[in-house]
C-alpha cells in the first residue's frame, strides 16, 4: 500500500515527524514501512509559467515559439509539444534547472531559434510513464495556481510516499482512512474525518431500479446509487495527483473517482454505464456451468457455479468483486451510472481471482476482508465527488439488499490479562488509554472491561488480539525481559539423539565429512539403491517445480555419488563423505510414506595420499567396511552384526554385502558397480547405507563391568589351509562355537594363495586367545580346546592343518 | 722384586688401558692383566717364595693393583659405551621438518553446527529436542495451527503436496502441535524442534526448496511475553556476542497472538549501520509470539489456564548472517572447499 505522507495529513496531524520518522513508528507499531520514495527527489528549478503565446517555429513543421511568463521575468522557450498552445500554465524548467534523471537545462538553439527552458511533462519530472495522464504532451495545469512559484508543491512533487507492507493481518490499513486510524493512534493525536454530503433529488433510485440478490450467503450487502447528468471529462488535479501517488493511473473523472474512494475507504466500487445496462434490475447469482462473459480487458472468461456474477437479470455484467464487463463498461459517451458498493465474500473473490488469473487492487480488498459499515458511506464520497467533478446528478437513496451495517463487536476480558501475558506492568488507565487511542470504547466493571471494537477492525476478535493492540501501541521494547518463573524442568537428549550426536563425531574422526543432500529427487534415482526394494513407485509431489526434484527419495546414496561427481569435476577425487537423513519408504495402499532415519556414506579414491614415505593407497572395500565396523564396535552391537555377500542393482556383484542386524538386513555396503561409475565419470567408488534408527532405536545396551584380569592369558596361533570357496565368517564362526568359554578373541592375521598352497586353496592364520578369570589356565587345558577348535574345522569345512 | 714387578704391570696396564679405542681392545686388556693366567696370578703364585713378613705386603699391593686395575678398565668402558652411544644416536638423526603421518578428519557441516549449538543452549535452558515426521498431514501442518483449509495465508502453490491431505511439512511447527497432543493438556510443555522443511520455490541465492528450521515452543502456567523476550535475550547473547541487544517488532503469523519478529543489534557495526544492517544498525533473526489460543484449544490446552510461546528460526540465515555467506545454495552443493572453513564452528 502506497500512502502519500500529504494525503495521510487530511485526516492526522503529522506537524513534527518526517516521513522518516511517522515511518519508523509504523513500522515500530507492525505495519512495516518497507521503503519511502521521494517523488521529486532531485527536481529543481521547475517553477508555474503562463504561455502567453505560441507560434509556429519558422524552420520546423512541429516545434513552437512560445513566450512564457514565469512572474518575474518573461522567456523565449522552444517545445515539441504537440499538445502546447498559448493561456496554457504549465510546470517549466527554467535555465540551470534538474529535470528527472539528473538532466541540466541550459540555455540552447533549436534550429537558430533560441529557447530558455523547457515546458515539462509529468514524466519528464519523475513520474512513472505507466502513471501519467496525457503522456502525448506537456502537463497543464487546469485550475488557478500562481505563475512565477515552485511548482512541485503543485504536483505534489515535494511529497513523501511510504510503502506499506500490508499483511492479512493489516488488512485494515488498505486504504488511507484506515492508515490514519492507525496513525492517529501511534502517535497519540485525534483524526479528523469528514462526512460525505450529498445532494440528491427527490426522485428516488428505487424507481428506476431494483436489486436482488440469490446468493445471499455470499453477498450480505449489495448497494447501487444511480446518478445521471454526468459528463465524463479528466478529474482533478489533485484527485489525479493522489492516484498517481497512490500507483493508480488517472483515467477519467468517472473511473478515478471510483479508485480515489477505494482508496480512501477501502471499498471497492464499480460504475455501470446504465444506459447499455439493458434491464432496470440487477440480479447476483452464482454463475452457470460454463457460463461465458466478456470483462472489459476484452477477454471471453468462462465460469463455474462457483463465481459470483452480476448480471440484469438475464447476462452478466460483471464477475463480482474481479472485474467489470466490457458490455456495461464506462465510456466517454456515459451519461447514467449504476455504481455498485457491495459486501462479496472473500473466499469467494479470492478463488474466482485466482482461477482467473485476475488479481486487481479490488479483489485483493474484498480478499483480505472489508469495514462492513463503510460500504454506504463509500457510495456517498464517491456520489458527493461525481457531482463536484462529473455533473452528476444523484437520484435519492441507495438501492440495496441485505444488512448496510452490523453492530461492532464487544470484547469481554479480566484488564490484568494484557499484564498476565505481556509480563508488563500497566495500569487500568494506562490500558484503556491505549485501547481508546485506537479508537476503542472501553468500559470498565471492577476487573473486568468491555472493548467495543469498530468493524474496520474486524481483524480484532478475541481478549488476545486485544494483548497484541495493546502491546503494539505500548510498545514491546517497554516490555521487561524476564525468565520463566513456572514449573522447573530439566531436559536432556534422548537415548538415540545422544547416540546419533556420537555417530556423526565417529564419521568425522574416521574422515568422512557431512553433507546435506535433497530429500526430493529426479523420480529414477529416488529408486535407486534402496536397502529394501519393495518395488513401490517412490512418493511423488503433485506439482514439482521441476523433474529434478520431483520424489522422495528412498536411499541417500544416489545423492552422495553426485556429491563424489561434483568433486571429481573440480579436481578433487579424494573425498569421503556421510549423511544422516531421512528417507521416505512408500507404503502400499497409503499416499504418506514411513520415515526412516539412515547413515550414508562414500568414499573415493584414495585413502592414503602419495606422500615422502611412498606411494598412495586407493580406497577398497575392506575401506568401507572398515568403517561400519569402527561404528558397530563404537555402537557396541558387532556381536549382533553379519555380513552376506548379495547382488543389488548398481553395485559390483562380486563386492557388495548385505549388513544384518540380529539376522534381519538393515543395510549394505560395496564398491559402485563399474558401469555406474564409468556412466557418471566417477573413479572407484565405495558405498554403504545402514538403517541407523532401527538399529539405534533403543538406545545402546548397558554396560557391562568386569573386574580387571589377575590371571595372564594364553596365545595360540593356529593357520587352516581351506579350499578357496570357504568364507572368512565360516571359519570365525567354527572356531567361536567350538571355543567354548575359555577362546576369548580371534584375530585372522594372515590370508594366503600362492604356491605353497594348491591352486583352489588358500591358507588363513588365526591368532586365538584363550582365558580364565578364575585362574591360569594349564598347557593341557587350553590344548584340548584348540585340538576340538582344528577337528571341528576339519570336519565342518574341510580344513588342514597348515604344517 | 715382586713389588717393582706389580707396580710396573699398573703402569703397564694404565697405559693399555688409555690407549684401548674399542670395548674389544679393552676386554683384551682386561683377559691380558686380570685373567687366570695373567701377570698378577703368576705374581701371587710366586709369592711361595717370599718372606713372612713381605707375604702380606705383596699380597695386598697385588690385590690393590689388580682392584685398580678392575676400576680404570670399568671406567674406560663407561666411556667407550658413552661415546658408541652418542655415535649411535648422531646416526639416528632425521628431519625433524618432514611431514608426519597425521589423520585426516572430515567436516561437521555448518548447519549441523548451528543447530547443535541452539540444542545445545536450548537443553540447557530445560527444553528438550522433539522432532517430528517430514511428510505431514494437512491438519497439522496448517489447521491445527490455525491456519484453515480457506485461509487467505495459505496458498497450495507454496507447498509440495503428495496428495490434498499429505505434503512436505512447509515449517517445523507441526512438531508443536505433535507435541502438544502427546501431553494431552497438561504441562509444562517445554522443547525446541529442529529439521528440515520445504516450500515450493525454485532454488536461487537466497530461496531454497528445502531448508532447516528450528522451532520453539513453551507453554505453562502463566508464560508471558516477557519470559519469551528473556529467553531469546539469551538466545541473542549466546549465539552474536554477549552485548547483543534484542527488539521485538509486532508481527503476524497465525499461529501466534501477538506475533513479533526479533530483531538483534548488529553484530558488525554495533548498531551504528552498515551494509550487514542495511543501516539500520538491526538485524532480523526469527519470528515468535504468543501461541494463539486456538492452537492451545485444538491440541487439548485449556487457553484459559496455560498460555505459551513459540518461535522459529532458520539455520541457513544465521549461518548466512554469522559468516557472510552469500549464497544458501551453498549448504547443499556440499562443496568440501566450503565444508571445511567450518569446522570449528
Ligand atoms: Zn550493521
Amino acid at each position: 500500500m502506497l500512502v502519500s505522507y500529504k494525503w495521510l495529513q487530511d485526516y492526522v496531524d503529522l506537524q513534527g515527524f518526517s516521513p522518516e520518522e511517522l515511518a519508523e513508528r509504523i513500522t515500530n507499531a507492525g505495519i512495516e514501512v518497507e521503503h519511502i520514495s521521494y517523488p521529486g527527489k532531485g527536481l529543481k528549478g521547475i517553477v508555474i509559467g503562463k504561455v502567453l503565446t505560441c507560434e509556429p517555429h519558422p524552420d520546423s513543421d512541429h516545434l513552437h515559439v512560445c513566450q512564457v511568463d514565469l512572474g518575474s521575468e518573461t522567456v523565449q522557450i522552444v517545445c515539441g509539444a504537440p499538445n502546447v498552445a498559448a493561456g496554457q500554465k504549465v510546470p517549466v524548467a527554467t535555465n540551470g534547472a534538474r529535470i528527472a534523471g539528473n538532466v541540466k537545462i541550459r540555455r540552447s538553439k533549436f534550429r537558430g531559434v533560441e529557447s530558455n527552458g523547457m515546458l515539462c511533462a509529468l514524466s519528464e519530472l519523475g513520474v512513472d510513464k505507466s502513471l501519467a495522464p496525457y503522456e502525448d504532451g506537456i502537463y497543464v495545469f487546469d485550475d488557478e495556481v500562481p505563475v512565477g512559484e515552485d511548482a512541485l508543491p503543485y504536483l505534489n512533487l515535494d511529497d513523501a510516499i511510504l510503502d506499506l507492507d500490508i499483511l492479512v493481518s493489516s488488512a485494515h490499513c488498505m486504504n488511507m482512512i484506515g492508515v490514519a486510524y492507525e496513525v492517529s493512534a501511534i502517535l497519540d493525536r485525534p483524526i479528523q474525518l469528514k462526512t460525505p454530503v450529498v445532494n440528491e433529488l427527490d426522485q428516488a433510485a428505487d424507481e428506476k431500479v431494483s436489486i436482488s440478490v440469490e446468493a445471499s450467503d455470499k453477498v450480505p450487502y449489495y448497494g447501487a446509487r444511480l446518478m445521471t447528468g454526468i459528463e465524463v471529462a479528466p478529474s482533478p488535479r489533485w484527485i489525479q495527483l493522489r492516484l498517481i501517488a497512490a500507483g493508480v493511473r488517472p483515467i477519467s473523472n468517472v473511473v478515478d473517482i471510483s479508485n480515489y474512494v477505494m482508496l480512501e475507504y477501502g471499498q471497492p466500487l464499480h460504475t455501470f454505464d446504465y444506459d447499455t445496462f439493458g434491464s432496470d434490475h440487477v440480479l447476483v447469482r452464482y454463475a452457470g456451468e460454463n457460463e461465458e462473459i466478456t470483462t472489459l480487458d476484452g477477454q471471453k472468461r468462462t465460469l463455474t457455479p462457483e463465481d459470483l456474477l452480476i448480471t440484469n437479470g438475464k447476462k452478466g455484467v460483471a464477475v463480482a468483486g474481479v472485474m467489470g464487463g466490457e458490455n456495461t463498461e464506462v465510456s466517454d459517451a456515459t451519461k447514467t451510472v449504476l455504481l455498485e458498493a457491495a459486501i462479496f465474500d472473500s473466499l469467494t473473490v479470492r478463488k474466482t481471482a485466482s482461477r482467473l488469473q485476475l488479481r486487481s487492487e479490488a479483489s485483493s480488498r474484498y480478499e483480505k476482508g472489508l469495514d462492513r459499515n463503510r460500504v454506504a458511506l463509500a457510495a456517498d464520497r464517491a456520489a458527493e465527488l461525481l457531482s463536484l467533478y462529473a455533473h452528476a446528478t444523484v437520484l435519492k437513496g441507495i438501492v440495496e439488499s441485505g444488512d448496510r451495517t452490523v453492530p461492532d463487536q464487544i470484547i469481554t476480558m479480566p484488564w490484568q490479562k494484557i499484564n498476565k501475558v505481556l509480563g508488563s506492568d500497566l495500569t487500568c488507565e494506562q490500558i484503556t488509554g491505549i485501547l481508546k487511542r485506537l479508537n476503542f470504547a472501553v468500559d470498565v466493571e471492577n476487573d473486568v472491561m468491555h472493548v467495543t471494537v469498530p468493524t474496520r477492525r474486524f481483524d480484532v476478535t478475541i481478549p488476545e488480539d486485544l494483548v497484541e493492540e495493546v502491546g503494539r501501541v505500548y510498545g514491546y521494547n517497554h516490555i521487561p525481559a524476564t525468565l520463566p518463573e513456572g514449573t522447573s524442568s530439566h531436559a536432556a537428549l534422548t537415548p538415540y539423539q545422544k547416540i546419533r550426536r556420537r555417530t556423526e563425531v565417529l564419521m568425522e574422526s574416521i574422515g568422512l565429512s557431512q553433507v546435506y543432500t535433497y530429500s526430493l529427487t529426479e523420480k529414477e534415482s529416488a529408486s535407486s539403491y534402496v536397502v529394501h526394494d519393495k518395488g513401490l513407485e517412490p512418493t511423488q509431489v503433485i506439482w514439482p517445480m521441476s523433474e529434478e526434484h520431483a520424489a522422495l527419495r528412498q536411499s541417500i546414496v544416489p545423492q552422495l555419488i553426485n556429491v563424489v561427481q561434483y568433486h571429481l569435476n573440480r579436481q578433487m577425487p579424494d573425498v569421503k563423505f556421510y549423511e544422516i537423513g531421512k528417507v521416505f519408504l512408500p507404503v502400499d495402499g497409503e499416499a504418506r510414506p514411513a520415515e526412516e532415519e539412515h547413515l550414508a556414506g562414500v568414499i573415493s579414491g584414495h585413502r592414503k595420499e602419495r606422500n615422502w614415505e611412498g606411494e598412495p593407497l586407493a580406497v577398497d572395500f575392506f575401506s568401507v567396511k572398515g568403517i561400519l565396523e569402527t561404528l558397530f564396535d563404537t555402537l557396541a552391537v558387532s556381536d549382533r552384526i553379519d555380513y552376506r555377500a548379495s547382488r543389488r542393482t548398481g553395485m559390483h556383484p562380486g563386492q557388495t554385502a548385505d549388513v544384518l542386524l540380529d539376522g534381519e538386513v538393515i543395510g549394505y555396503l560395496g564398491a559402485l558397480h563399474p558401469k555406474v561409475q564409468k556412466d557418471s565419470g566417477l573413479n572407484e567408488s565405495f558405498v554403504f547405507e545402514v538403517a541407523i534408527e532401527s538399529l539405534l532405536r533403543n538406545g545402546e545396551a548397558a554396560i557391562d563391568y568386569h573386574v580387571l584380569p589377575r590371571f595372564p592369558s594364553t596365545t595360540r596361533d593356529i593357520a587352516l589351509v581351506v579350499k578357496r570357496t570357504v568364507a572368512a565368517a565360516d571359519l570365525y564362526r567354527v572356531i567361536r562355537e567350538n571355543g567354548s568359554q575359555l577362546l576369548k578373541s580371534v584375530n585372522l592375521f594372515d590370508v594366503y594363495e600362492g604356491s605353497h598352497v594348491a591352486d583352489d586353496e588358500k591358507s588363513m592364520a588365526f591368532s586365538l586367545v584363550y582365558f580364565d578369570p578364575e585362574r591360569t589356565l594349564t598347557d593341557d587345558e587350553v590344548n584340548a580346546v584348540h585340538e576340538k577348535i582344528v577337528n571341528a574345522c576339519a570336519e565342518q569345512l574341510g580344513a588342514e592343518l597348515r604344517g | 722384586m715382586l713389588k717393582e714387578k706389580l707396580l710396573e704391570l699398573r703402569e703397564q696396564a694404565i697405559e693399555n688401558i688409555g690407549s684401548a679405542d674399542g670395548l674389544k681392545a679393552l676386554q683384551d686388556v682386561h683377559v691380558r692383566f686380570l685373567g687366570k693366567k695373567g701377570p698378577i696370578t703368576e705374581v701371587l703364585k710366586g709369592m711361595g717364595k717370599l718372606s713372612a713378613e713381605e707375604r702380606p705386603v705383596v699380597g695386598q699391593l697385588a690385590n690393590e693393583v689388580r682392584k685398580m686395575i678392575a676400576a680404570k678398565i670399568e671406567e674406560k668402558k663407561a666411556d667407550l659405551e658413552a661415546k658408541l652411544l652418542e655415535m649411535k644416536l648422531e646416526s639416528e638423526k632425521i628431519d625433524v621438518t618432514l611431514p608426519g603421518r597425521k589423520t585426516v578428519t572430515g567436516n561437521h557441516h555448518l548447519l549441523g553446527s548451528i543447530i547443535r549449538e541452539v540444542e545445545d543452549l536450548f537443553i540447557g535452558l530445560g527444553f528438550s529436542i522433539e522432532e517430528g515426521p517430514e511428510v505431514e498431514q494437512d491438519y497439522y501442518n496448517f489447521e491445527a495451527l490455525n491456519l484453515p483449509k480457506d485461509h487467505p495465508a495459505r496458498d497450495m502453490q507454496d507447498s509440495f503436496y503428495i496428495t490434498d491431505e499429505i505434503l512436505m511439512r512447509t515449517h517445523t511447527s507441526p512438531v508443536q502441535a505433535h507435541t502438544l497432543e502427546k501431553h494431552k493438556g497438561v504441562g509444562p510443555v517445554k522443547v525446541i524442534c529442529p529439521g528440515k522443511v520445504y516450500r515450493r520455490d525454485n532454488d536461487d541465492a537466497t530461496h531454497s526448496h528445502q531448508f532447516m528450521q528450528i522451532e520453539g515452543l513453551y507453554v505453562d502456567h502463566n508464560v508471558r511475553l516477557s519470559d519469551l523476550k528473556g529467553i531469546l535475550t539469551v538466545f541473542a547473547k549466546h549465539m552474536f556476542g554477549a552485548d547483543r541487544e534484542i527488539r521485538l517488532r509486532p508481527s503476524f503469523f497465525p499461529f501466534t497472538e501477538p506475533s513479533v519478529e526479533m530483531d538483534i543489534s548488529c553484530f558488525r557495526c554495533g548498531g551504528h549501520g552498515c551494509n550487514v544492517c542495511k543501516g539500520t544498525g538491526w538485524i532480523e533473526i526469527l519470528g515468535a509470539g504468543m501461541v494463539h489460543p486456538n492452537v492451545l484449544r485444538m491440541s487439548g490446552f485449556d487457553p484459559s489456564e496455560y498460555t505459551g510461546f513459540a518461535f522459529g528460526m532458520g539455520p541457513e540465515r544465521i549461518a548466512m548472517l554469522k559468516y557472510g555467506i552469500e549464497d544458501i545454495r551453498n549448504f547443499y552443493t556440499d562443496d568440501i572447499r566450503f565444508l571445511k572453513q567450518f569446522n570449528r564452528a
